[in-house]
């Protein structure tokens, strides 16, 4: 389970979040939605060391952030790193073995080949693998990077808004293959999602957030109403039960 | 297992400069005179060898220098030389020559290295502001920030009466190289060859804060640990045979075009590249106008201008 205890957090003056305490359940998927500037970012930021803690404790199962080696948090728990414009000429066999350096500090045992060649062929990157980076499209290389994570093989997989500047087909797969890693593997996946159809479709636990305080926690089903998107992010949308899971209509 | 084939040319090549760069040179030499005037070997033994040696590890060890400090800035055009780190180390040797002129070899290199340190230090931290959309900002901003070292230095030397070291320490020449005068050199072989050890640790730092901290990397310990390493080779290198400019650049730019930043394995591939070119430059600076000699770092300016401007402007990458 992943404690967030009494958070805050500010830059130059501006509160960004108040007093934020979460409890992330341990297995399934936990997706944080909420408007633009709410701190869905900032909150998973903290959780995967990124930011330096202003106040407030932040635990992973036995691990507390700030006080736990970096290195061992790196076996714990794995982000998907932002996508940035210098990109590095690695092929995404390289790439991808670098998600076994927590584990084997660059020497790659039997079971650290055998894990990335499942994370090669999970995101059908097989006939990729050899490539260089900047050779490939926007969408093959964030998922050449999500593999990565993935073949850190840790507990909990963090994502911030891995969905952005994906299409359908592709946004649906990754989501399909989060879905299966939960589900088969028994791992813990947080995620912040935009889009609240798609978090209420995929997600078994959703985190609501506004204002840089945690509005709500619960079941897709029970959170995802015409209320909560009138209170919460400011719109009359209509909302439809379909197979017993809420949909919001556009 | 085309690297390994290409890395044995590399190995086959130099040995073949090598050969040649013995025989080439003010006193004529061939490889008859080996067997017939035993003078020929204290020429070897005092002057050829120790050049060849001194051009072939500052040639790699600024070639490796160039691409982890490429790694480290995450941009592909700068170097140690025409960044400050080279311009800093010569500020360094200026002020302890004036303050502290009978201060042995190793003292000199010693605050060299550290003022190096602070040159790249500083450069980091400014190009850390440095919109990353805009990745050409980065080598002008380090050629004003080396240039305005370069000025501070020449305007000390000039009211200390020193201009004529300037020139010494910041254009790179292999004649004055002999046995006794070059040894200090071999450090930094040294501690270019250490940077093979931390390989991918550097290339992880290649792919962000956010990516090493993920892998459980120390960012900063890495960080400084990189500079560390380009401020001990470039002190030397100013220190025993001045700045060679270019190098850095044009060597890991190539390398990596064909081969990726997978430092593991490119390192080795940028260390026998750096020194092929840098001993080839100087053996056909001892040719163009013999017996006068040319210095290695003119021809290197040429030459390395040329390839730069070639990198700027060449097509789009695509796949190999």
């Amino acid at each position: 389970m992943i404690t967030v205890e009494n958070l805050n957090y500010s830059v130059n003056g501006t509160q960004i979040l108040h007093d934020v305490s979460v409890d992330l359940p341990k297995g399934g998927m936990t997706a944080l939605i909420g408007p633009n500037g709410a701190g869905k970012s900032t909150l998973l930021s903290h959780v995967s060391r990124l930011l330096p803690l202003q106040t407030g404790r932040v635990r992973v199962d036995d691990l507390e952030i700030g006080h736990c080696a970096s290195s061992d948090l790196a076996r714990k728990l794995a982000i998907l790193p932002q996508q940035v414009h210098f990109v590095t000429r690695l092929s995404v066999r390289e790439l991808i073995r670098f998600g076994r350096y927590p584990h084997c500090k660059g020497r790659l045992g039997p079971k650290d080949h055998a894990r990335v060649d499942a994370a090669i062929e999970a995101f059908g990157l097989e006939a990729l693998s050899d490539r260089f980076l900047d050779t490939l499209s926007g969408g093959q290389r964030h998922k050449a990077h999500v593999a990565m994570t993935y073949a850190q093989d840790t507990d909990y997989l963090l994502l911030d808004e891995p969905l952005n500047n994906l299409d359908i087909a592709a946004s649906r797969a990754l989501m399909a293959l989060l879905r299966d890693l939960a589900d088969t593997q028994n791992k813990t996946i947080v995620i912040v999602l935009h889009d609240i159809n798609f978090a209420a479709h995929y997600a078994d636990h959703l985190v609501v957030m506004k204002d840089g305080q945690i509005n709500c926690t619960g079941r897709p089903e029970d959170l995802v109403t015409t209320a909560l998107l009138r209170d919460v992010f400011g719109t009359a949308a209509n909302v439809e039960m379909v197979c017993n899971k809420p949909y919001v209509l556009p | 297992m085309k690297r390994g084939y290409i890395a044995a040319l590399l190995v086959a090549g130099t040995f073949v400069l090598a050969t040649i760069s013995l025989f080439v040179g003010v006193i004529s030499l061939g490889p008859r005179d080996l067997w017939q005037d035993p003078a020929s070997w204290t020429l070897i033994a005092d002057s050829r060898l120790p050049r060849t040696i001194a051009a072939l590890i500052s040639g790699s060890a600024l070639a490796v220098c160039g691409l982890i400090m490429q790694t480290l800035v995450r941009n592909r055009f700068v170097e140690p030389m025409t960044a400050g780190t080279g311009q800093g180390a010569a500020l360094g040797i200026l002020v302890v020559t004036i303050f502290f002129p009978s201060a042995p070899m190793f003292a000199k290199m010693a605050l060299a290295s550290v003022t190096a340190l602070f040159a790249s230090l500083g450069f980091l931290m400014m190009v850390r502001r440095l919109p990353p959309t805009q990745p050409l900002l980065v080598p002008l901003v380090g050629m004003i920030y080396g240039g305005i070292l370069g000025a501070t230095m020449t305007f000390f030397a000039y009211q200390t009466d020193m201009l004529q070291f300037i020139d010494i320490w910041l254009n790179g020449d292999f004649s004055g190289i002999m046995r006794g005068r070059y040894e200090l050199l071999w450090i930094a072989a040294i501690v270019a060859a250490l940077a093979y050890f931390v390989a991918d640790q550097f290339a992880i730092l290649g792919l962000g804060r956010d990516a090493s901290v993920n892998l459980g990397l120390n960012y900063n310990q890495v960080m400084i640990m990189g500079l560390v390493v380009i401020s001990i080779v470039a002190a030397l290198t100013v220190v025993t045979v001045g700045a060679i400019p270019f190098i850095g650049l044009i060597v890991p730019n190539i390398v990596s075009r064909r081969f990726g930043d997978n430092l593991r394995q490119t390192l080795p591939l940028t260390a026998l590249c750096g020194g092929m070119l840098v001993l080839a430059s100087d053996i056909i600076g001892r040719i163009v106008r013999h017996p006068f000699e040319i210095p290695v770092g003119t021809i290197m300016g040429v030459l390395g201008a040329v390839v730069f401007l070639w990198l700027l402007y060449r097509g789009p990458r695509h796949a190999h």
